[in-house]
């Protein structure tokens, strides 16, 4: 992108009034974001079964989510530079202090109890991860060589193998894919990461020993769904059924048979989706689709637009792992991959990873606004 | 990258496509096979009245309580909840759904009222519905069980007239498609496929007041006599309908489990005995109708025994010379012997079996017997003689009440019915008018003062009948002091409506002559049905006084 371009931009959001002018926001992805929520809540209230507590939950949730990405737009930029060796040594304390003490939840040890509220460490290293192989790799020359690169790998395999352990594999996907956009990103070939990743395939039959049994059970499940339709298999035939069901036009708002006789499971949470496509048909599918592409496509610019690696690296591996939370999140609902418990962004309910990726999203805009003028 | 990304909206898209657009017709198929049932509309079943349309047998609705195991399974905190709220033991519960933990449906209890169902249902435990059905109620409790029998816990006629009307009282269940929850819920009725038929009313020839007359007097006889069992029935001598049928010791309908089967067997109509005296008034018969026989032809008994070939038969004194009436009144086993003796053995068969004895009366009640009579041509000369008073063939309670009704018929035999008969059916002549009404003249001395059977009279009623009393038989030989007693009868003899056996078996008190034990049973139900059933008395003495009380009235 040229210099000129970017003039243009800084010129539009000079000529707006003033309260605009000290706000750091990029109001096209807002725009997506307030746009999803929107849509998120309509679901919600007909996949809760016009649940209004929860529905209020969502939109404290969301509001909260609104204010970290308000505040963290304003930090600039090289503060989250400054900040990142901190953030993610904090992180991995705290991943190692929950492994010890932490609260035992839905049968996995990922809460640690403050006293006021329950946080997941794990969360904190969705961001934290990128944003320290993006500092690592930007202080040295791009691409990283072979030391560094040996280091970086290490930064993401720690937390990665300490969140698989609580256990939690879904989150702890999403925080090495993170932290191997970075990578990607920087320009280490595809070909190795591949390779890597092909060599950790090899060891699978290894892996599958440290499986636990719920896991060992949904890559089955995701194998053979059919097998075991009343356990196991249940929720991806159910959710499958729900998504056909939907047809072209979908069978209307409140009225997902599916959803409302309890035969989805899940389905105001990681299945939000199958109540969309129920509801909403293939139109609304493909509606959600272009604007989670709209957010993303504007995400990808923002990246490009960035004035340093770090901003560029994190910029980009953040869109990226926002783009991975959307295509996990239906290519499982739709059976394409296994279950892992990964919510749809900005629609499913729940709290914690709402929060992360808004505040993902804060330091996006914080990058983009407080980009240097080349000429004033 | 960008490409990789591309792809991977492209192969969402392309999914979304598979699933909605090509996959489409399967998969709502699937979707509306979880949630579109068809259930069952319970139909009621037929009421059973008396011929007054009083009811004997009525269905009313309860509520039965199942679980889908799979889904109870996910809940086993509020098992303890659930299993007081039905008073079920925790222990049998466990079990229950333990053993049926691959099904989708077990009862786990059948017919409780619907307030207790609502409660059930109140505690929402996942996996628990309820099931309307309907319970047989019956009013008349044990006074009618035999007769009316019973449906099992599916409302299926398992005993009795429940049983032989099962087609006419059954309802046809309805259907209709509903909208079913994850949980078995109803939560919306798409459309009625059919709807239920209830089964048709079933109006019966039973008179409930001579049926519970009948009731009251047989099981205090059994009980005053100390008889092992008891049977009466009553008919009506013009239609052929059974107005009342009771065996003792009875069953109570409405709540038999601890019973064994042979105590719902209506032993009026599946049991056979010996009639012994009580077939006499027909060998006497056969003898008028020979014309070898007048009333008062004399018959010489004396000297109280008869020897046919090896075996000798016995009075229970030398009456000497007596009438044919007089045989019938002293209930002369020598006397009516000799009139065997004197008639052909045909002719003594043919009036037997065309008087309906020892053959099923065709009433269509499930389980009847048909008894016992051998052809004449099988017959010894000893055969001859005790057939005449009554040994050697076998006959149900009903039978040889519809034996006497054709007495009090004119010699006509009608059809057996359990229902109301519109128009009396015209019947069979069994023997002439002329000869039935001299055996009936015959039977009212019986009950007279000479006769045997004087217990049975009813005030202002003429009556006309026989005892009899029976030595039971056993394998190879005859009981030394066991008996059946019996009396049997008609009434009022001039005008004759009813027919009545009464049989009381195995009495250990001081009496056992059919006089004594079953006579005044006869006499108490029929002055009590006579005037139940508005039936002019014919024995009233001229009142000097009639016109006196009549214009006093005002």
């Amino acid at each position: 992108m040229s210099a000129y371009q970017d003039l243009r931009w800084g010129d539009r959001r000079l000529r707006r009034g003033p309260w605009v002018r000290g706000l750091h926001l990029d109001l096209p992805l807002l725009a997506g974001l307030l746009l999803l929520a929107a849509v998120g809540l309509i679901v919600l209230y007909s996949a809760s079964g016009a649940d209004m507590g929860r529905i209020s939950g969502q939109v404290i949730r969301l509001a909260i989510g609104f204010t970290a990405l308000f505040i963290l737009a304003q930090v600039p930029p090289h503060y989250y530079a400054l900040w990142t060796p901190w953030l993610y040594g904090l992180g991995l304390i705290l991943l190692l202090t929950v492994l010890i003490l932490g609260d035992v939840g839905k049968g996995a040890q990922r809460w640690l109890d403050l006293g006021v509220v329950r946080f997941q460490p794990s969360e904190l290293m969705k961001v934290a991860v990128p944003m320290m192989i993006a500092w690592y790799v930007a202080e040295h020359p791009l691409p990283p060589a072979r030391k560094a690169l040996l280091l970086a790998t290490l930064m993401i395999v720690m937390p990665t193998l300490l969140i698989a352990k609580q256990p939690d594999l879904g989150t702890a996907l999403l925080v090495a894919s993170s932290g191997i956009f970075v990578l990607l990103l920087a320009g280490v070939s595809w070909r190795l990461v591949m390779g890597v990743i092909a060599a950790l395939g090899a060891l699978t039959p290894l892996l599958w020993h440290f499986l636990r049994d719920y896991q060992r059970q949904r890559v089955l499940t995701f194998l053979n769904p059919e097998q075991d339709p009343l356990g196991a298999g249940y929720h991806i035939i159910q959710s499958k059924i729900a998504i056909g069901s939907g047809g072209l036009y979908g069978k209307g708002w409140l009225n997902g048979s599916q959803a409302h006789l309890d035969f989805l499971p899940e389905r105001s949470t990681d299945f939000i989706f199958a109540v969309l496509a129920e509801e909403f048909g293939l139109i609304g599918i493909l509606l959600l689709l272009a604007l989670y592409l709209f957010i993303i496509v504007r995400g990808l610019y923002i990246a490009s637009q960035a004035q340093n690696s770090f901003n560029r690296l994190l910029a980009g591996s953040l869109v990226l792992t926002f783009f991975v939370y959307v295509f996990v999140n239906i290519g499982m609902v739709t059976g394409l991959l296994p279950v892992v418990g990964v919510p749809l962004p900005l629609i499913s309910y729940g709290g914690t990873s709402l929060v992360t990726m808004m505040a993902a999203f804060g330091i996006l805009m914080s990058i983009h606004t407080h980009r240097k003028l080349l000429s004033s | 990258m960008l490409s990789g990304m591309a792809l991977a909206v492209v192969l969402l898209a392309w999914r979304a496509v598979d699933l909605q657009v090509r996959d489409k017709d399967f998969l709502q198929g699937q979707g509306d096979a979880r949630y579109l049932r068809e259930v069952v509309i319970p139909a009621h079943r037929g009421m059973i009245t008396d011929r007054n349309g009083e009811p004997l047998a009525i269905s009313t609705p309860v509520d039965s309580i199942w679980a889908n195991p799979q889904e109870l399974a996910l809940a086993r905190e509020q098992w303890p909840a659930l299993a007081r709220q039905l008073d079920l033991d925790m222990e049998w519960l466990q079990d229950r759904l333990a053993r049926n933990a691959g099904r989708e449906f077990v009862y786990l209890k059948r017919h409780v009222p619907p307030a207790q169902a609502e409660e059930v249902l109140a505690l929402s435990v996942p996996g628990v519905s309820v099931q309307r059905e309907y319970r047989r109620y019956y009013p008349a409790g044990e006074v009618a069980g035999h007769l009316l029998g019973f449906t099992n816990i599916d409302d299926i006629g398992q005993e009795g007239l429940e049983l032989a009307y099962e087609d006419w009282l059954k309802g046809t269940p309805g259907g209709m498609r509903v909208i079913k929850d994850r949980l078995g819920r109803i939560v919306e009725t798409v459309e009625r496929i059919s709807e239920p038929v209830p089964g048709r009313d079933l109006r019966l020839s039973i008179d409930r007041r001579v049926q519970y007359l009948v009731y009251r007097e047989l099981k205090a006889a059994v009980q005053e006599h100390r008889a092992a069992s008891g049977t009466a029935v009553v008919l009506d001598v013009r239609s052929g309908e059974v107005l009342a049928m009771v065996n003792q010791p009875a069953f109570n309908p409405n709540n038999r489990g601890t019973l064994r089967g042979d105590h719902y067997r209506n032993r009026a109509v599946t049991d056979v005995f010996e009639p012994g005296s009580t077939v006499k008034p027909f060998t006497v018969a056969v003898g008028l109708e020979t014309g070898a026989y007048q009333p008062h032809t004399l018959i010489d008994t004396g000297p109280g025994s008869l020897r046919v070939g090896p075996n000798t038969i016995r009075d229970v004194r030398n009456y000497g010379l007596i009438d044919v009436s007089t045989v019938i009144a002293k209930s002369s086993n020598v006397g009516a012997g000799k009139i065997a003796m004197n008639v052909p053995p045909e002719r003594l068969y043919r009036m037997f079996a065309d008087a309906g004895l020892g053959a099923m009366t065709g009433s269509g009640f499930p389980g009847e017997a048909g008894g016992l009579l051998p052809h004449f041509g099988r017959w010894y000369p000893i055969d001859r003689v005790t057939f005449s008073f009554g040994y050697g063939l076998a006959v149900s309670a009903l039978q040889l009440t519809r034996a006497y009704a054709v007495l009090g018929a004119g010699g006509v035999i009608k059809p057996i019915s359990f229902l109301p008969v519109r128009e009396p059916p015209i019947g069979e002549r069994v023997m002439s008018e002329r000869v039935a009404q001299q055996v009936m003249t015959m039977l009212e001395t019986a009950v007279g003062e000479e006769g045997t059977g004087g217990t049975a009279r009813v005030a202002g009623y003429r009556v006309a009948g026989k005892t009899g009393t029976v030595r039971k038989s056993t394998a190879g030989g005859y009981e030394e002091d066991r008996y059946l007693s019996m009396f049997a009868g008609v009434v009022p003899a001039s005008r004759p409506r009813l027919a009545m056996l009464v049989m009381l078996n195995d009495p250990r008190g001081d009496v056992y002559y059919g006089g004594a034990v079953a006579g005044p049973v006869f006499g108490r139900v029929m002055s009590g049905a006579l005037r139940l059933l508005d039936i002019a008395p014919d024995d009233l003495p001229t009142l000097p006084n009639q016109t006196l009380a009549l214009a006093g009235r005002p």
